[in-house]
């Protein structure tokens, strides 16, 4: 039975405050009929036996005291079926691709409960995004929530859409012993402007990706409150067609910005005390609720990843939102501006990235055995280089040793060659390793102290440094 | 969590309203930290604000679909744990459900709401073994017997702590459940396996006393540099990326502690699913046996209810306290403490507290000092002695250690290891910054590594930070104009704090050998590189130019040391290699 009252008291930015005589479960959806035919729909926020607080999803514009309130007595649920792939769809999971209406084989509660931690599987498969400075350096993996930390005027969005067009798993391009597994990509916008969506849209087209990926559109003039649902949206499509039929999910999530905007406008409007910088003290919660729907269950196909997407507000990594999600995610991968600027595509910074699931995902049988010393030597080497440029701009490189002299070749050359790929070229996990022997070899045998011995016997590239040397 | 067995079942109520994890209702007569269920699902939570017919509770579950009008049903009696065989090799969530329990009961991955499940198998039979006959005075606190809990654990039975005591009536051996009586009083009073205490009140012990064992880590640095006693405390803070986790993980891994207690508060779902996966596969460095046989796990990820988070660092230091009662060494770790922290934030602002400083409650200080002074060194209730050592880890918004949580933590803890995301970055593992880090008790432990490690501990320990001091200082002009324009002495003194940090710092955790470096082996590296630097500084006196004394064959080798198995070797020939090179030159 549908209950419905004409009695709203207060309207206040997003929320909506009515009185009711019958008691209204929390997080309930709502519609309000604001009397010329415009159904709006929200949710419960708070509920008390004489007063309820709703959240409109769509804009309080135009709703007066006179507007209806109807309680639907359920929870926002989503319709899921397969046929969802390929579709594009609102902010608030209604089609607007002009296709038909969605055909449900199930509805499900949007707010995904916790996954039992008992029941997840560690996720130890290696992806290959095609990307050396992510592959060789933060490897992804299956099930893993690895966030990109951009600012504006960076390419994330790039970086992005070359993940969700080269990303596979080894084993599916030698062989194809798991059937039933396929890809898929879930693309959740919240607020993004017009045209981005069109460079994400023109994409899936152009490379044929739309047919499996499902798109959540809120777009930057779409009501900001109707962002708080898209990742839910999304996520729950995700998780039905991961874990009920076998697909592995990748999700991208863009801007994430956008989204706790929305959450500190709901908490601004609620009176609620603020936390860090006027975001509500419930984000790191909310936050997680949102990214520890990553993962793999066990005895289940299927596996969702996600990369969402973050600008962060004046490239400050200290700032409450890329501070609570790296907090959350394993781990993370910052684009930097210098490097942008130099023309490096894509302009990852490695130092500052990490990816926290990659030592269990790689070595022998999943990349290969010197994985692991390689990326610790690259690590230490580039650190090393990068040190010493600031060095460098004071004494001058005459004023240096060989060895560090090396260093600075080793830094420029490990961006140049290794980082800047361009956004189309899809490197292998064996390219990616042999082209970091390439400039490990510029150093001599005895500084690479990271790397096991018999290794360095294998794959250091003897000549090289007799060529650097002859300089 | 405990079944309240005995409950005088007071007056139910309604609910009134709902927001989030917070729920008020009218009519409930219930005391202070009364477990409550709420609504007609009978989700779990508790009282924690009265206010005229008014009751404020803090739910364990989620709210959703939860409408005033519900049922509020009282238990009367607080949150509680159950303590007894069965709580080693178990992973709970934050009010003690056993996660493994859960998925069985809802047959499904995902936590589902309002179920309950006892803390302890309340039906699986343990094979009892008194230690008291008929006759014998026992009171509060004592050992009445023994259950093989785990090939590593022998778990005592003990008359609760709120018991009289009395004499022992009848006291059998035999198979029996956690509920049947063991040991009978002649006051009436029947003993079982099982016994609950409330999780916000300490358990009552005889004296604190000053530590002076080391909890040995096998971590270099640590254990090196800035050791932890037993019944000590610690706190780890650091950004996010800078190896907490792996730092905690290892702790609970390698400490040599008999029982550990790992609280994964407000953890990512993979890490704990890691920990799950990895521990029943490793070894006790100490025993032999799996280390699950000596573990208790507490799993609250996330986003899990942000109430439950609130409850779990007291759960786990309640069952760490019990143990400690047996008369063990118990570490507990909790990662966390910050997530702790903003879930009193998040509870606190649903209430609409006055907030103090960014939004934490007023009584952050005092719910953190509460938390870590039950940490200690203590002489038991019956005679035993025991310790908890807390070791905390502190994730600063920011990495900014001026914050709240971070500052109030550092007012109480003794050992601080600092970690650094600027060593993170360069893959300095682990990366604990040994310029801001520090262990008050590195003095009273002194006597214990003299003891038995080597006498010169103190020594060589004192010349490795002076090194790594003179290091920090000669930095900052090597910053402005570059190495080579130092003296010899000092260019030499920055290659042997180089190996003091590579080879001696740094510990690969990922490493079969290298992941556990006993006292003897962190002071044998250490030594070695003592020994270049001696010969190196001789030779250098006699005239060979500091060129050469950096640019030795043999002298990288000691980078490979935490890798030797058989590292005694390895490091004799390794010195008396440096020493023939070294003096081949002049």
């Amino acid at each position: 039975m549908k209950k419905e009252y004409e009695t709203i008291t207060e309207i206040s930015g997003p929320l909506v405050f009515a009185e009711i005589d019958e008691p209204v479960g929390y997080d309930e959806i709502v519609e309000i009929d604001t009397g010329d035919g415009d159904v709006r729909r929200g949710q419960v926020l708070e509920s008390t036996s004489d007063y309820v607080a709703i959240q409109v999803f769509e804009g309080t514009t135009g709703i007066d005291r006179n507007s209806s309130v109807r309680f639907l007595g359920e929870t926002m649920k989503m319709k899921l079926t397969e046929d969802l792939l390929g579709r594009v769809l609102s902010g608030s999971g209604d089609p607007i691709d002009g296709g038909p209406e969605i055909e449900p084989d199930e509805r499900r509660d949007i707010v995904g409960k916790a996954i039992n931690p008992y029941s997840r599987e560690y996720p130890e498969e290696f992806i290959q995004t095609g990307v050396s400075g992510i592959d060789g350096m933060n490897t992804l993996v299956r099930g893993q929530k690895l966030p990109i930390f951009s600012a504006s005027g960076l390419p994330h969005n790039d970086l992005a859409l070359q993940i969700a067009r080269q990303a596979s798993v080894p084993e599916e391009e030698e062989g194809d012993d798991d059937e039933g597994s396929e890809f898929a990509v879930i693309f959740g916008a919240m607020g993004i402007t017009q045209e981005e969506a069109n460079e994400f849209m023109d994409d899936f087209e152009r490379t044929g990706a739309l047919e499996r990926s499902v798109v959540f559109m809120n777009l930057a003039d779409d009501p900001a409150v109707e962002r708080t649902l898209t990742p839910r949206l999304a996520l729950t499509t995700a998780e039905y067609l991961a874990f009920d039929k076998g697909y592995h999910v990748l999700v991208i999530l863009t801007d994430m910005t956008n989204y706790c905007e929305a959450l500190r406008e709901i908490g601004a409007a609620r009176e609620e005390v603020p936390g860090r910088r006027g975001y509500p003290g419930y984000m790191y919660t909310d936050l997680a609720q949102l990214y520890e729907r990553a993962g793999r269950i066990e005895g289940r196909e299927g596996s969702v990843t996600q990369i969402p997407i973050l600008t962060m507000p004046g490239d400050d990594d200290t700032h409450p939102i890329p501070d609570l999600t790296g907090y959350i995610t394993e781990g993370q991968i910052y684009i930097d501006r210098d490097l942008n600027s130099q023309g490096i595509e894509p302009p990852i910074n490695v130092l500052p990235s990490l990816s926290r699931l990659m030592d269990d995902g790689i070595g022998e049988g999943l990349t290969r055995a010197d994985h692991a010393d390689v990326k610790d030597q690259i690590f230490a080497a580039y650190a090393e280089g990068e040190d010493l440029r600031d060095l460098v701009n004071i004494v001058g490189r005459e004023a240096l040793s060989d060895l560090d002299n090396k260093y600075l070749d080793f830094a420029d050359r490990f961006e140049t060659e290794f980082v800047d790929q361009g956004i189309d070229t899809d490197r292998s996990i064996d390219e990616t390793l042999e082209l970091g022997w390439d400039l490990l070899s510029m150093l001599p045998k005895d500084a690479l102290n990271r790397i096991d011995e018999d290794l360095i016997e294998e794959h250091y590239r003897e000549d090289e440094t007799q060529e650097v040397t002859a300089d | 969590m405990s079944q309240a067995t005995e409950s005088d079942v007071r007056e139910d109520g309604v609910i009134d309203s709902v927001s989030g994890p917070v729920v008020t209702a009218t009519g409930l007569d219930a005391r202070m930290n009364d477990v409550v269920y709420v609504g007609s699902e009978g989700l779990m939570g508790e009282v924690i604000e009265i206010e005229g017919d008014i009751t404020t509770i803090q739910v364990y579950e989620e709210t959703s679909d939860v409408s005033p009008g519900e049922p509020v049903e009282g238990t009367g009696s607080p949150l509680s744990v159950d303590l007894g065989p069965g709580m080693l090799d178990a992973i709970y969530d934050g009010v003690q459900r056993p996660l493994d329990v859960l998925e069985e009961k809802m047959g499904s991955p995902y936590l589902d709401r309002g179920v309950d499940a006892p803390g302890i198998d309340l039906e699986k039979t343990w094979e009892f073994e008194p230690e008291v006959e008929a006759g014998d005075e026992v009171s509060s606190g004592d050992i009445v017997g023994t259950v093989p809990e785990t090939p590593s654990i022998d778990h005592k039975v003990m008359v609760p702590p709120d018991s009289e005591g009395g004499e022992v009536v009848a006291a059998e051996s035999g198979n029996f459940t956690v509920e049947e009586p063991v040991v009978e009083l002649d006051t009436g009073e029947e003993i079982k396996m099982r016994q609950e205490w409330p999780v916000r009140q300490q358990r009552p012990s005889e004296e604190k006393q000053t530590p002076t064992t080391p909890l040995i880590s096998g971590q270099r640095v640590l254990d090196g540099l800035f050791p932890i006693a037993k019944g000590g405390t610690a706190a780890i803070p650091g950004p996010f990326g800078s190896g907490k986790t792996v730092t905690q993980h290892q702790l609970a891994k390698w400490a040599d502690a008999d029982i550990v207690v790992y609280v994964g508060c407000g953890e990512r779902g993979n890490e704990m699913t890691e920990v799950i996966e990895d521990f029943p596969e490793l070894e006790d460095p100490t025993t032999g046996n799996a280390l699950m046989d000596r573990t208790c796990l507490i799993a609250n990820t996330s986003n899990m209810p942000v109430a439950a988070r609130e409850s779990c660092v007291y759960t786990g230091i309640t069952i760490a306290e019990y143990f400690r009662d047996m008369g063990y060494d118990v570490a507990l770790m909790a990662d966390s403490t910050s997530r702790w922290a903003e879930a009193m934030r998040e509870i606190s602002s649903r209430l609409e507290e006055m907030p103090g400083e960014e939004g934490y409650p007023a009584y952050l200080a005092a719910r953190l000092s509460e938390f870590y002074e039950r940490a200690g060194y203590f002489q038991n209730i019956n005679g035993s002695e025991g310790s908890v050592s807390v070791i905390g880890a502190v994730s600063p918004p920011g990495g900014d250690f001026s914050e709240p949580v971070t500052q109030n933590t550092l007012r109480i803890v003794k050992t601080f290891w600092a970690l650094d995301a600027d060593l993170a970055e360069r893959r300095h593992f682990p990366s604990i910054n040994w310029n801001e880090s520090y262990s008050l008790y590195r003095d009273q432990l002194d006597p214990w590594f003299v003891e038995n490690v080597r006498d010169d501990w103190p020594e060589k320990r004192q010349w490795g930070i002076d090194t790594l001091d003179e290091e920090a200082e000669l930095q900052e002009i090597v910053q402005l104009v570059g190495k080579d324009a130092l003296p010899e002495d000092q260019q030499l003194t920055l290659e042997v704090a180089r190996y003091l940090r590579e080879a001696w710092l740094q510990q690969n955790a990922f490493h079969p050998t290298d992941t556990y470096c006993e006292p003897e082996k962190t002071y044998r590296v250490l030594d070695a590189i003592k020994t270049y630097n001696d010969e190196a500084f001789d030779a250098l006196d006699a005239g060979v130019p500091v060129e050469e004394l950096t640019d030795l064959e043999t002298v990288p080798r000691l980078n490979r040391i935490g890798v030797q198995e058989e590292y005694n070797e390895y490091i004799d020939e390794l010195e008396a290699d440096i020493e023939s090179e070294i003096q081949e030159l002049y």
